[in-house]
């Protein structure tokens, strides 16, 4: 029980860690290659700029995530040997395109990309930029096929124990994978797009003269701008699509005990799994039934239809689910706010006059994008529970036999090292800004002043 | 798909092949480069820029193998991926923390400010050591059968020393094909040191070996395996003479024409081990408990997994030479333009 709690402690730890930087990879990638297509069709110099201060956030986010992606295929073996055993045929064509199709794709060209622009034409350097970008993509798109296949399984079938594919095409599109690609790549674009516009707010801040920051500034809100409305509309989609295939993780994410109809939205509750009941609820009267049923009088499935004959819950825990989630969509809704006031404020009058309670504003909002993805990953990923592969093969049947002081020591190190790492990523792109701004002639002292004349 | 007779026994054997193929990749291509991480206390802090100036562009494809690598033994063999990997798993962790440092430092030691960049070198270093002790641990007591015995353990603590060792020095070569003049001058003894320590590694493999088991004893010493199995033992030598005269010949050399021998020998010697040790294992995965048909997924997983392979390995292969075509040459400084 024990090695079954550290286990997915520490794989939640590793995969919490990584994620954070493909997250920054598959968006950037795009918006890079988006730079240096708009240097060579303009000449604008701001863009090349831009691309170069940019290419240095995608270099260290890039190495970031290659080396915890590295951690994470080795602890699939480690921690869950069991889950190679019962989908393994399933699981490993699709871990292994993706090491073939995207790894080694973007690992090859990212090294043309940053160190090659002075030894190859300008065109290859430029497909260089593309086939990491559309590498990351790739990458992306492996993953989030497999982890869907986890929550909607299909096209397989069970022999002696054992999943066996039968229908790839139904495998790769299963019902859930539309979904949460497009919120997952989505995801990645609103958080580059925080990232860009906060760093780029930060660098005004910090006085910087130059032009380009102000150009990446407007790119960023932007592209949130537009982004954000898509994203939650792609969202919703994605909680009707789980609400046909995973009622119980719904009926968690509402913290909704009983199947009924008229259900609000809660703002607040404090879910009780032990009592099976919520505290000091306030809710939006129907609101949850209009979301999911889109009528007042909708029925929502409840967490009490999932327990078992003997009392033992089979849905997740309700708490963290609901939490998530809640904190997902908070993000989210401030997100809306604030790209659509920047944008607002950002119209026709230039950029010169940004005041600068909007640039803190977004200097606030620089890792928005990181506390949504991972609050969205925690809601579906706890909202699993207790299964691994959805009514195919639970966690605990899937842990290892590696003893928990073993697993502890190594979860310390790990958490140690995660710890000095993120500091030590957000200090440096706080260093890249400074630097780049005190290199524009610009400098703290006249921080303010340069932004608001 | 009866086109090679029962799939069930032949996509074993063409995956055992892949995997073969990965794994001796990244050990020579992410040897040089942790080699270089390795040796990087030696060198001035100009030729430390220089020396990770030399992998820069390659070190994270380089990696890419090992992800392959371990990819495919849990994809084709995911039994004796959860064996070997829990079996392992101090060792790995050790491992994977040493890539991590290495991987980030190489990041972090020009992004960060200045004062800091010395942090990050020892990192880079400890990170690229961290890393070679552990797979020489791994191979240490993945050569001795995966037992945790008092014997086993000095064995593969040895072995640990001997990757090191054998890192060192294949990076060492690499810096002499990839640099000039002071530096170059350094590898050079730097790589006259590493030969000993290879050629002490490669002893000490090719004599535990036989003796962890009396089925790989009998595979090298018996006839005709004996005869046919000569020229690996006769190649390495005639390897390890020419890397001794090519190392002389290239201290006293003025022009140092041939900087590319020495390199080019080490990835020989290194294929030769390889191909040696595989020879000995096959057709066990698990050395004396599973097979790679024992461990297989099933054909039907496996082809689809070959046919992806097939069309894919070759554009890998393609854009890899094409990286180092583009980088050919002696290492010039780092730039994003």
């Amino acid at each position: 029980m024990e090695e079954l709690v550290l286990a997915r402690i520490q794989f939640a730890a590793n995969i919490s860690f990584h994620i954070l930087f493909p997250t920054i990879t598959i968006g950037l990638g795009w918006v890079l290659l988006f730079f240096k297509l708009r240097y060579g069709a303009s000449g604008d110099e701001r863009w090349i700029e831009a691309y170069r201060f940019w290419v240095k956030v995608f270099a260290l986010s890039f190495a970031l995530g290659v080396v915890s992606g590295i951690t994470m295929s080795f602890q699939f073996g480690t921690n869950w040997p069991g889950y190679m055993e019962k989908v393994g045929n399933i699981a490993g064509p699709l871990l292994a395109y993706e090491v073939l199709t995207a790894f080694f794709l973007e690992a090859v060209f990212i090294g043309i990309m940053l160190f090659g622009a002075s030894r190859v034409s300008n065109w290859l350097h430029t497909v260089a930029t593309f086939c990491v970008a559309f590498g990351t993509t790739m990458s992306a798109f492996w993953i989030i096929v497999l982890n869907s296949w986890m929550h909607t399984p299909v096209g397989f079938e069970l022999r002696d124990g054992v999943a066996h594919a039968t229908d790839w095409w139904a495998i790769v599109f299963n019902p859930s994978m539309p979904y949460r690609l497009t919120h997952m790549l989505m995801a990645s674009g609103l958080t580059v797009a925080f990232l860009i516009a906060g760093l780029s707010a930060l660098r005004l801040l910090m006085g910087d003269r130059s032009d380009s920051p102000r150009l990446a500034l407007k790119v960023g809100v932007y592209l949130a701008a537009v982004l954000i409305p898509l994203q939650i509309y792609a969202g919703d989609l994605h909680g009707l699509n789980t609400l046909e295939h995973q009622p119980q993780k719904i009926a968690a994410m509402e913290a909704n005990w009983e199947t009924r109809s008229n259900v609000p939205l809660l703002l607040f509750a404090i879910p009780d799994q032990a009592q099976r009941k919520n505290h000091f609820e306030i809710g939006v009267p129907n609101g949850a039934s209009l979301i999911l049923k889109h009528r007042g009088d909708g029925v929502v499935p409840g967490l009490n239809d999932y327990v078992s004959a003997d009392g033992k819950p089979l849905h997740p825990p309700v708490a963290a689910v609901f939490w998530s989630f809640r904190v997902m969509v908070g993000v989210g809704m401030l997100m809306l706010l604030v790209s659509w006031f920047a944008a607002w404020s950002l119209r026709g009058a230039g950029a010169a006059a940004i005041s600068p309670w909007l640039l803190r504003g977004l200097v606030a909002m620089t890792f928005s994008g990181w506390v949504a993805t991972l609050a969205g990953w925690y809601t579906t990923e706890i909202g699993r529970q207790p299964w691994l592969v959805q009514g195919v093969l639970t966690t605990a049947e899937a842990v290892g036999p590696v003893s928990a002081p073993l697993i502890l020591s190594t979860l310390i190190v790990y958490l140690i090292i995660y710890a000095v790492l993120a500091v030590s990523y957000i200090a440096v792109l706080v260093h890249l800004s400074r630097k780049a701004a005190e290199g524009s002639g610009g400098g703290p002292a006249t921080g303010l002043a340069a932004v608001t004349d | 798909m009866t086109l090679f007779g029962d799939p069930a026994i032949w996509l074993p054997v063409a995956f055992a092949g892949i995997l073969g193929v990965s794994i001796l990749l990244y050990v020579i291509l992410d040897g040089f480069d942790l080699g270089v991480g390795i040796l990087l206390p030696l060198a001035d802090d100009a030729e430390k820029d220089r020396m990770i100036a030399s992998i820069g562009p390659f070190w994270d494809a380089n990696e890419t193998w090992l992800v392959l690598g371990v990819g495919i033994l849990l994809v084709a063999f995911p039994t004796a991926h959860g064996v070997i990997l829990t079996a392992l798993y101090l060792p790995v962790a050790v491992m994977l923390v040493g890539l991590i440092l290495r991987g980030v430092a190489f990041e972090f030691r020009i992004k960060a400010p200045l004062e800091r960049k010395s942090i990050w070198n020892w990192t880079f270093f400890a990170g690229s050591l961290m890393t070679a002790l552990a797979q020489g641990l791994m191979l240490g007591l993945y050569i001795m059968g995966l037992e945790i015995t008092l014997i086993n353990v000095a064995f593969a603590l040895l072995m640990a020393l001997c990757v090191v060792g054998g890192y060192a020095f294949i990076g060492a070569t690499w810096l002499i094909l990839k640099t000039e003049e002071a530096l170059q001058t350094k590898a050079l003894i730097w790589a006259r040191f590493g030969l000993f320590g290879a050629a002490f590694g490669l002893a000490a493999v090719s004599l535990a070996t036989p003796f962890a088991s009396d089925r790989i004893f009998d595979k090298w010493f018996s006839m005709p395996a004996f005869v046919a199995l000569a020229p690996l033992p006769i190649v390495s030598t005639g390897l390890l003479v020419v890397l001794w005269l090519s190392l002389r010949h290239l201290s006293v050399s003025e022009n140092r024409a041939g900087d590319w021998v020495p390199f080019t020998a080490a990835v020989a010697l290194f294929v030769i081990a390889f191909v040696g040790l595989a020879y000995s294992f096959y057709p066990y995965i698990v050395p004396e408990k599973l097979t790679i048909y024992d461990a297989a997924s099933a054909p039907e997983s496996l082809m689809i997994i070959l046919v992806g392979t097939l069309v894919v390995m070759p554009v890998i292969l393609g854009y890899t030479a094409l990286s180092y075509v583009i980088f050919r040459g002696k290492a010039t400084e780092l730039r994003y333009d």
